[in-house]
């Protein structure tokens, strides 16, 4: 069903020295990305206690938190921080229960160490599918009481009083009839001897002073603002080189032959290298020096010579029109109910659409990099580190070592979107290649990997391009009666560690993921085709609902159309029995003022759309406002977001990430495409892949939806809901419907 | 050889002096706080100041920058200015991934140097050339007026 990727071939020696994929147990995964969360906790308190402390920590009660003799509290975030603020967020959970002093607690990224620090949504130590708060919430409230209750034992000891008569406070312990009082920092080496609880009792919700502060402030705000965070770009360890690297410029090439001459020649040049390919990843050639403007002019100075005969040389319009013949043909089923072709053939109503989804690239403000040490028997990696037992198990290999040999410091990601957790590790696994080759010639420098704009923006792992081809129709009592819906894109699973767990039946639930649900149609056939392109494919923020999303919300708007029907009272007579689909629909459209007149100055037109997505299972619905004006430029001027993500464990986090999401998203309905012409991939840099800019921003209130459900995630559900929206209000104000993403210049005159 | 000051620091270097100031910065001087993001000038991200007004470092020869005054996001906090926008982006929140920050923060300055009470469309004008893929503009937008409004 899904055929090895094109890239993956490799001659049998090549072979014999690739990682081969990680091995997971059935237990291990619990679920991928995209599929339903399966609450299943490994180890409540996680971890091993540590019991007194190692190193300078005064008090190491258990894997997540240090306190120190100075009192402050260091949580140990086992997810990164690329800018969703699962920082704040883990921190908010631990401080909550710790009852500590907010402005004294900092956080680290922990280190890779899967069986302390395992996502239990995942099975693997990563970050992804907007798990973190839905995986930890009540390992990290654990992890808080745990280490409050070993202080309160250790002061009931000193002050030999009750523990029951102690009470904390921002960071305090107190015991009033005694009058006595110590800081954690005071009772932290003497809360180290005492046992580990082995039973907790959590905070009822009203006694909540963190979780749910409207503004509790992040934790990186201040090393953000002053230059002072450290990304994987800025580590600088001693005699450490800078890898530039020559990427074949067709996916699939392999290194023939180089002349570094020229490189060489370049005064600063250190070293030039080849270095190997692997699963997912292809190998090319390195210029190292220490400073990276000398390795980019090595770079470009190098002559290379590509063998292309296995090279993936298609145009992204003929990936498109082979995606079009597949269309015709009937795919995988995925899912069947009646007799959707009977019932079609039946209704009066009937409407027919195609919808063209293009390649996206992450394009994430920090290009891929990655530091990495190596030793005679060590491997130590510096990385906005998003996929630790991947990319462990995966430099492991490469190298000849167990796992347990690759350290890695997991540090701030700037910016990811889903790409610094790729399945094949390939750009990790690319700069541990060079650190190897330029070991094996006798060289033991670190070797810090950069990837120019251009090299991330055109070594792949892109958001898959999709077609989906949708015939549906409304009965004689104005309901949806049949959906039939073929979709035609490259599975993100096949061929990863994940694909077992992902693909059942030969369909990869990554790629129809939120397609016509939640609307219960009694005739629908949903079928799948997943091609194999050779363009390296990844998840991209909200993986298969950014396009499944959108056909959905916008098919359902068609059908109100169809049916005479207001499209919000279209949508909430269909959800009836969905009351958080419900809930956050009415919610916007009671906020936006659904239904009220929108006034429009002379020449121009405007409308208002509303959408709702369910994704890692929290409930978006948003309603867009545009204005196209005479001359069919877009503006999209409101957008009133209501979610619901059960409890919100920092509401100005949420709301932060419904602002970015809806941003990111609307960059790609409006600008963004990654196109290939001959197999070259045409977008080299942000004046070709179009970014939003300030000046686009529309306005976007944000409104919670009060729950005491257990929190799921916010990174990705604000995404995939602003493009259907937008889609339907232009449809409101100009009757077009846009069924090929980008919009680009679809509404100029 | 090429001398400058940076952050009130007198430097020299004798490499290319067609090099660009964002990887001497960077590289040679380890003010990593200045972020590369595009090489182009498309971005913003490695926005400094050059005696005072705002340039993308990534396109700047320290050719250009030969005798002249730089001030990077290490030291912006030196500047009242400067300080009261690194205050308002922390009382708002407004970093998300934080790649972009230092250069918008730059920007942000540099806007509001010369202009102590831009409108929206003033502030659009000043900061449509630093990209934030976190989409954080309307906090940007919303701390640049609460800096604004702290400076008079």
């Amino acid at each position: 069903m899904h055929p090895i990727r094109r890239f993956v071939e490799q001659t049998p020696a090549q072979r014999a020295q690739l990682p081969g994929p990680v091995n997971l147990s059935r237990r291990q995964v619990l679920q991928g990305f995209g599929g339903l969360a399966l609450g299943v906790c490994l180890g409540p308190l996680a971890a091993a206690p540590q019991g007194a402390a190692k190193g300078s920590a005064a008090f190491e009660p258990n894997a997540f938190v240090r306190i120190d003799a100075d009192g402050s509290v260091t949580v140990l975030a086992k997810h990164v921080e690329m800018g969703q603020g699962s920082y704040t967020g883990l921190a908010t959970l631990v401080a909550e229960e710790l009852d500590a002093d907010w402005s004294r607690v900092r956080v680290e990224g922990a280190p890779a160490d899967t069986k302390r620090y395992v996502n239990s949504l995942m099975g693997v130590q990563g970050t992804g599918g907007s798990s973190a708060m839905a995986n930890a919430h009540e390992q990290m409230r654990r992890a808080g009481a745990a280490a409050r209750a070993m202080l309160v034992a250790a002061a009931a000891a000193q002050w030999n009083v009750p523990a029951s008569e102690i009470t904390v406070e921002n960071g305090v312990l107190r015991h009033t009839a005694s009058g006595r009082s110590a800081g954690f920092g005071e009772l932290a080496v003497a809360a180290g001897r005492q046992s580990v609880p082995t039973e907790l009792r959590l905070k009822d919700p009203k006694q909540f002073k963190l979780i749910g502060k409207a503004r509790l402030p992040r934790k990186d705000s201040a090393d953000k603002t002053d230059g002072s965070a450290v990304f994987t770009q800025d580590v600088q360890l001693p005699d450490m080189l800078v890898a530039v690297v020559a990427h074949p410029p067709r996916f699939g090439a392999t290194l023939k032959r180089f002349d570094a001459a020229k490189a060489k020649a370049i005064k600063g040049v250190v070293d030039v290298v080849a270095y190997e390919g692997g699963r997912g990843r292809f190998g090319g050639v390195a210029v190292l020096a220490k400073n990276t403007w000398v390795a980019q002019q090595g770079r470009d100075a190098l002559s290379v010579e590509w063998d292309e005969s296995r090279a993936m040389k298609d145009g992204s319009d003929a990936i498109m029109a082979r995606f079009r013949r597949l269309a015709d043909q009937p795919g995988t089923v995925a899912r069947k109910a009646g007799d959707a072709e009977a019932a079609l053939a039946k209704a009066g109503k009937r409407i027919e659409a195609e919808y063209e989804f293009p390649y996206l690239a992450h394009a994430a403000m920090e290009p891929m990099n990655c530091v990495v040490r190596l030793g005679d028997k060590s491997c130590e990696i510096w990385n906005g580190e998003q996929f630790q037992t991947i990319d462990q198990a995966g430099a492991a290999a490469l190298l000849g070592l167990q796992p347990q040999q690759v350290a890695i410091t997991q540090l701030y990601a700037g910016g990811s979107f889903g790409r610094r957790a790729n399945p094949h590790s390939d750009y990790v696994l690319e700069a541990v290649a060079i650190a190897k080759a330029m070991r094996e010639k006798g060289r033991s420098n670190p070797v810090k990997l950069v990837w120019t704009r251009e090299d991330d923006m055109r070594a792949g792992y892109y958001r898959p391009m999709a077609l989906h081809r949708v015939r549906a129709a409304i009965g004689d009592d104005g309901l949806p009666v049949a959906w039939q819906q073929r979709v035609v894109t490259e599975s993100i699973m096949a061929g990863t560690p994940f694909a077992e767990f992902s693909i059942k039946n030969g369909v990869d639930n990554s790629s129809i993921e939120g397609a016509i649900e939640p609307y219960e149609i009694a005739n629908l056939s949903l079928e799948l085709h997943s091609p194999d392109t050779g363009v390296p494919v990844q998840w991209w923020r909200s993986v298969g609902h950014t396009h499944t999303g959108y056909v959905t919300e916008t098919i359902i708007d068609e059908l109100a159309a169809a049916a005479g029907k207001d499209p919000y009272a279209f949508r909430a007579a269909l959800l009836e029995a969905h009351p958080r689909h419900l809930g956050v629909l009415r919610l916007a459209a009671d906020k936006a003022g659904w239904g009220s007149p929108l006034k429009a100055a002379a020449g121009e037109r405007r409308g208002r759309g509303i959408a709702v997505v369910q994704s890692f299972n929290s409930y978006v619905a948003q309603v867009a406002e545009v204005t196209v004006k005479a001359d069919g430029r877009l503006r999209v001027d409101r957008v009133v977001c209501a979610v619901d993500c059960g409890m919100a464990v920092n509401p100005d986090v949420v709301r932060a990430q419904m602002e970015g999401g809806i941003g990111y998203g609307l960059a790609a309905v409006l600008h963004s495409a990654v196109t290939l012409q001959d197999g070259v991939v045409q977008q080299t840099n942000f004046h070709q892949y179009l970014p939003l800019r300030i000046s686009e921003m529309p306005k976007i209130e944000v409104h919670i939806v009060p729950s005491t459900e257990p929190p799921t995630g916010v990174g990705e559900p604000g995404t995939p809901v602003i493009g259907p929206a937008v889609a339907n209000a232009i449809f409101a104000a100009t009757g077009k419907r846009i069924r090929r993403l980008p919009i680009a210049d679809q509404l100029k005159t | 050889m090429v001398q400058l000051s940076i952050n009130g620091t007198e430097h020299s270097f004798d490499g290319d002096a067609a090099m660009p100031l964002l990887w001497f910065l960077r590289d040679e001087l380890g003010l990593t706080g200045t972020k590369y993001g595009c090489g182009m000038s498309l971005c913003g991200a490695c926005t400094v100041h050059l005696d005072g007004q705002p340039i993308r470092a990534c396109v700047t020869p320290l050719a250009a920058a030969a005798g002249k005054k730089v001030t990077t996001i290490e030291a912006i906090g030196a500047d009242p200015v400067g300080k009261a926008v690194q205050e308002a982006w922390r009382a708002h929140d407004v970093v998300q991934c934080g790649y972009c920050q230092s250069g918008q923060i730059m920007s942000a300055t540099a806007l509001l140097r010369a202009n102590r009470k831009p409108s929206d469309a003033d502030i659009d004008a000043a900061m449509n050339g630093n990209v934030c893929r976190c989409v954080t503009y309307l906090r940007i937008r919303a701390a640049i007026h609460a800096a604004a409004a702290n400076l008079t």
